[in-house]
C-alpha cells in the first residue's frame, strides 16, 4: 500500500511530513547541536562605524585572541556574516547603509552594541548629525560599554551572547 | 601618472563632468553620471574590506580607473560644532576622539592654543612628559596603521605583527595616564599626571625592545617581493604636485619636501631634541608606506633623548583659574605634527568660557584631495594599496 | 599633585609674561612677519588691512571684491603656495560671515614657519537658502588648488557659494540634510 501511494509527486509530501516527525522526536537535541554549532561560529560582519573600530581591531591581535571563542576576523562577504558589531556612533548619514547590511544579511544574525555611542550616544548625545543609540534601527542582543570598551569587555560580550544563543530557541525549520 | 593608457581611455578619464553648477545640493556620486557604455560605475564601501569608514565612487573602463569621487562623511559628528557649547576643560574628552589611538597629539594642537590664549607657562618637566606621551602615542598610531595596510593587502602576518607589539606601547601609556587608548592627558598647564614611580626604566627598557622589533619588519614586509611589486611605481605624487594639493605628512615627505613642524615651527621642547625629519623622494605607495615606519624609529630615538634630558622632579602642571575665559577677542592658530601630517587648530575667543569657534584642519582632510588625483589611470587592484599608503583615517577626517 | 609644588609655578605666568613677551615682540620678532605685511601694503594700498602680526602669523582682512586680486599676489609675490586650513566663523551680529584662509608654503624654506591668515567677509542672509542667495565669495581654487575640498566644506556648513568653483557639491553631511548649515550661529543643536 505503502508503494502506490509513493508516487514522485507524493514523495515530496512524505518527506516534509517525515520531517515534521522527526522535529518534533528530536526537535530539542538537534536545536541544541544546531546552537552549538551557531556558537562557535559567529563571523561579523566588516561595517566600522567609529573610532571604537580601534578596540575592534586589537580584540583580535595575538594578545586578546578573539578567535580562541570562536569569533572570526571581520574580513569576508557580508552575506556569509551572521553578526553586527556596532562599533560605536551612528551617524545619520550612516544609519541606512547600517540597516541595509543587517537586512541583506541571512538569518540568524545577533547584534552587538559597543560602545557609549552605539548605546545611547555617549559623548555625542548633544549632536546635531548622531542617533541616540541604535535601537529605533536594529535589535540589539548585548549591550556592551565603555569608551571605548577594552578587548577583554569585547569579548565578555560576546562571551555573553554566545550563552544567550545556547538559550535560544533553535528554528531549525525556516 | 606613470601608467600608460591606452590612448582611447586616456580621451576619456578627464575631469569629473560636474559643469552645471545649478545643482548646488547634488548628492555625492550622482555628478558621475554622464558616460559612455563602456565605463562601469562601482560604489566601494561604506561596507568593504577595502574601504574603511568612507565610500568611494569609482568610474573604471576594463581594469582601469578612470574617475574616483570619495564620499567621506560617514562619521561626520559635529565635534566643532559642539565645540561651541563647551567650556575649555570639558572640551577635551571629545577633541581627542577622532583619532583616539592618536589622541595626545589630536589634543596638542588645541592645548597648545588654549595656553596661548590664557596666557599660561608650562613647567619645563610637563613639557618633557608631553613630548614623551606624543612619540609614544604615535607609534601606536602608525602601528595601527600598518596593520591594517597588511590586512588591505593581504599580508596576515602584517596585521598581527603591528597589534601585537603595539601593546607593548599601550601598557605603558596606561601606566601613564591609566586609559588604554583615551588618556585626555594634556589639559592647558599640562598634564594630568606625574610619571609613575619607575616609569623611565620601564619606558627606556620596552622602547629599545620594540625598536629591535619593529626592525624585524623589514624582512617580512618591506623587504617583500610581493609588496614591492605592488606598490612600487603606483599612485605617484611627484614634488610639484604634492605642493599644488597642499598634501602633509608622510604623503608629502615621500615626494621629496622637507616639511615637518616639530623641526620647522618646533613646539614646547622640541627644538632641544635632534629629529631627523626623513624624506624619500619617489613619491609612490612605497616611499609613503615605509616613511611612517622610518618614523617610528626616529620617534624611539626621540623618546630616549627625552628621557635623559628631562628634569628629574618639578611640577607637571599649573594650577588653572576654574573656568579659565579668554582675554576677549582673539584668534590663535597653533599646528604639531601628529602621526599623519601637520595638525591644525584655530581657536577665535570672544573672552567667554566657551570658543567662540573652534576649527581643526586635520591632515586627514587635507590629504583625501590627493586620492582622487592618484586613483586616476590606476589598476583598480592597486586601490587599497594606494587609498591606505595615504595615511588616512577616515573618522579624523569627517570630525 | 601636592599643593606646595604648585605654587612657586603658579606665580610664574603672572610675572614673567608681562615682562618678557612685550620686549620679544616689539624687538625682533615680527620684522620678517612685518617685511610680509608691508609688501602687501605697499601693494594694494588701503585695499587691504593688517589684522594682526605675531611670531610667525600675520594677519589680513580683505573685501570680497578684492581677495581673487590679493591671493595671487601672495601667491605670485610672497612664494605662499598652500593652503593649510579653511574656516569660516559666523558673525551675526555684523551680519558677515568670515571665510579664514591659513596660507603657508613648502617651496620656500624661510616661510616654513610662516602662516598668512586671509580673511574675507561674505554678507550674510537671514534665511539662508544656500546657493540662490547673496552670500557668495570668489573661489580661490584657480589660484590655490588646495581648497577644493575645504571650500565645499564652507559651502555646505555655512552656505558661502564659491563663484567659480566647479564643484560645489554636499561633502559630509547627509544626503537629506533639509535644515540651515548647521555651523551657523542660528543653528541650535538640541537641548541646548
Ligand atoms: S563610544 Fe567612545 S570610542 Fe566608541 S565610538 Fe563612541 S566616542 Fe568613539
Amino acid at each position: 500500500m505503502l508503494k502506490d501511494l509513493l508516487t514522485p509527486e507524493t514523495a515530496n509530501v512524505f518527506v516534509g511530513k517525515l520531517g515534521d516527525i522527526l522535529e518534533k522526536a528530536i526537535g530539542k537535541p538537534l536545536g541544541y547541536a544546531i546552537n552549538w554549532g551557531r556558537i562557535w561560529s559567529l563571523w561579523p560582519v566588516h561595517i566600522e562605524t567609529a573610532c571604537c573600530s580601534v578596540e575592534f581591531g586589537a580584540a583580535s591581535s595575538p594578545r586578546y585572541d578573539i578567535e580562541r571563542f570562536g569569533i572570526i576576523e571581520a574580513f569576508g562577504s557580508l552575506r556569509q556574516c551572521d553578526l553586527v558589531v556596532v562599533q560605536g556612533t551612528i551617524t545619520r548619514k550612516m544609519a541606512p547603509r547600517l540597516r541595509l547590511v543587517y537586512d541583506q544579511m541571512p538569518e540568524p544574525k545577533y547584534v552587538i552594541a559597543m560602545g557609549a555611542c552605539a548605546i545611547t550616544g555617549g559623548l555625542y548625545f548633544d549632536s546635531y548629525n548622531v542617533l541616540p543609540g541604535i535601537d529605533g534601527i536594529l535589535p540589539v542582543d548585548v549591550y556592551v560599554p565603555g569608551c571605548p570598551p577594552r578587548p577583554e569587555t569585547l569579548i565578555q560580550g560576546c562571551l555573553l551572547l554566545q550563552e544567550k544563543i545556547k538559550r535560544m530557541k533553535a528554528r531549525t525549520i525556516v | 601618472m606613470t601608467t600608460e593608457l591606452p590612448a582611447d581611455i586616456q580621451s576619456s578619464s578627464s575631469e569629473i563632468q560636474t559643469d552645471k553648477p545649478s545643482s548646488n545640493w547634488l548628492p555625492p556620486g550622482l555628478a558621475l553620471q554622464k558616460v559612455d557604455e563602456r565605463i562601469m560605475t562601482l560604489n566601494v564601501g561604506p561596507q568593504h574590506p577595502g574601504s574603511g569608514h568612507m565610500r568611494l565612487i569609482v568610474q573604471i573602463d576594463g581594469d582601469y580607473i578612470v574617475a574616483c569621487d570619495p564620499d567621506p562623511g560617514y562619521v561626520h559628528r559635529g565635534e566643532e560644532k559642539m565645540a561651541e557649547y563647551r567650556n575649555y576643560i570639558t572640551n577635551i574628552p571629545h577633541l581627542e576622539r577622532p583619532v583616539i589611538h592618536d589622541s595626545c597629539n589630536m589634543l596638542y594642537p588645541y592645548v597648545l592654543g588654549v595656553e596661548e590664549l590664557l596666557g599660561i607657562e608650562v613647567p619645563e618637566r610637563a613639557k618633557y612628559v608631553r613630548v614623551i606621551a606624543a612619540e609614544l602615542n604615535r607609534c601606536i598610531y602608525i602601528m595601527y596603521w600598518l596593520a591594517i595596510y597588511g590586512i588591505f593587502l593581504g599580508h596576515s602576518t602584517m596585521f598581527m605583527w603591528p597589534t601585537g607589539d603595539r601593546e607593548l606601547l599601550i601598557d605603558l601609556m596606561e601606566k601613564m595616564t591609566g586609559a588604554r587608548v583615551t588618556h585626555s592627558h594634556f589639559i592647558p598647564g599640562g598634564v594630568r599626571n606625574d610619571l609613575p614611580a619607575n616609569f623611565e626604566e620601564v619606558c627606556l627598557r620596552q622602547v629599545n625592545y620594540f625598536e629591535k622589533r619593529i626592525k624585524e619588519y623589514a624582512a617580512v614586509f618591506y623587504d617583500n617581493p610581493i609588496l614591492i611589486s605592488r606598490t612600487q611605481n603606483t599612485g605617484v605624487l611627484s614634488r610639484q604636485d604634492a605642493i599644488r594639493l597642499g598634501v602633509t605628512g608622510s604623503v608629502l615627505r615621500a615626494s621629496g619636501i622637507d616639511f615637518d613642524v616639530r623641526k620647522k615651527e618646533p613646539y614646547d621642547v622640541y627644538d632641544e631634541l635632534d629629529i631627523q625629519s626623513i624624506v624619500m623622494t619617489e613619491g609612490d605607495a612605497y616611499a609613503r608606506s615605509k616613511i611612517p615606519w622610518l618614523d617610528m624609529m626616529d620617534s624611539c630615538n626621540i623618546i630616549r633623548q627625552a628621557l635623559q634630558k628631562m628634569p628629574k622632579s618639578g611640577s607637571v602642571r599649573v594650577k588653572l583659574k576654574p573656568n579659565p575665559k579668554g582675554k576677549g577677542l582673539d584668534t590663535v592658530y597653533k599646528r604639531v605634527e601628529s602621526g599623519r601630517g601637520s595638525l591644525g587648530c584655530y581657536i577665535v575667543s570672544d573672552g567667554k568660557p566657551e570658543p567662540y569657534r573652534l576649527k581643526l584642519s586635520v591632515p586627514s582632510f587635507r590629504n583625501l584631495i590627493a586620492l582622487p588625483y592618484l586613483l586616476k589611470g590606476e589598476k583598480l587592484g592597486n586601490m587599497p594599496s594606494v587609498y591606505w599608503s595615504l595615511n588616512y583615517w577616515p573618522v579624523e577626517a569627517d570630525r | 599633585m601636592s599643593s606646595d609644588s604648585n605654587k612657586p609655578v603658579e606665580e610664574k605666568p603672572e610675572t614673567k609674561p608681562v615682562v618678557k613677551k612685550p620686549e620679544e615682540k616689539s624687538v625682533e620678532l615680527p620684522k620678517f612677519e612685518k617685511d610680509i605685511s608691508d609688501k602687501i601694503v605697499e601693494k594694494f594700498g588701503d585695499k587691504v588691512e593688517v589684522a594682526f602680526v605675531k611670531k610667525d602669523r600675520v594677519g589680513i582682512n580683505v573685501s570680497r571684491e578684492n581677495v581673487h586680486d590679493v591671493a595671487e599676489f601672495i601667491r605670485d609675490g610672497l612664494n605662499y603656495d598652500h593652503v593649510e586650513s579653511v574656516s569660516g566663523v559666523d558673525y551675526p551680529q555684523d551680519n558677515e560671515i568670515a571665510v579664514v584662509y591659513h596660507i603657508g608654503s613648502y617651496s620656500d624654506p624661510t616661510l616654513a614657519r610662516q602662516l598668512l591668515v586671509l580673511s574675507t567677509r561674505a554678507q550674510r542672509e537671514e534665511n539662508p537658502i544656500p546657493g540662490n542667495d547673496a552670500t557668495r565669495l570668489p573661489t580661490l581654487r584657480d589660484i590655490f588648488y588646495s581648497v577644493e575640498f575645504h571650500e565645499r566644506e564652507i559651502f555646505e556648513m555655512f552656505g558661502v557659494y564659491f563663484e567659480g568653483h566647479p564643484d560645489n557639491r554636499r561633502l559630509l553631511l547627509p544626503e537629506d540634510w533639509a535644515d540651515i548649515p548647521p555651523l551657523r550661529k542660528d543653528f541650535a543643536i538640541k537641548g541646548r
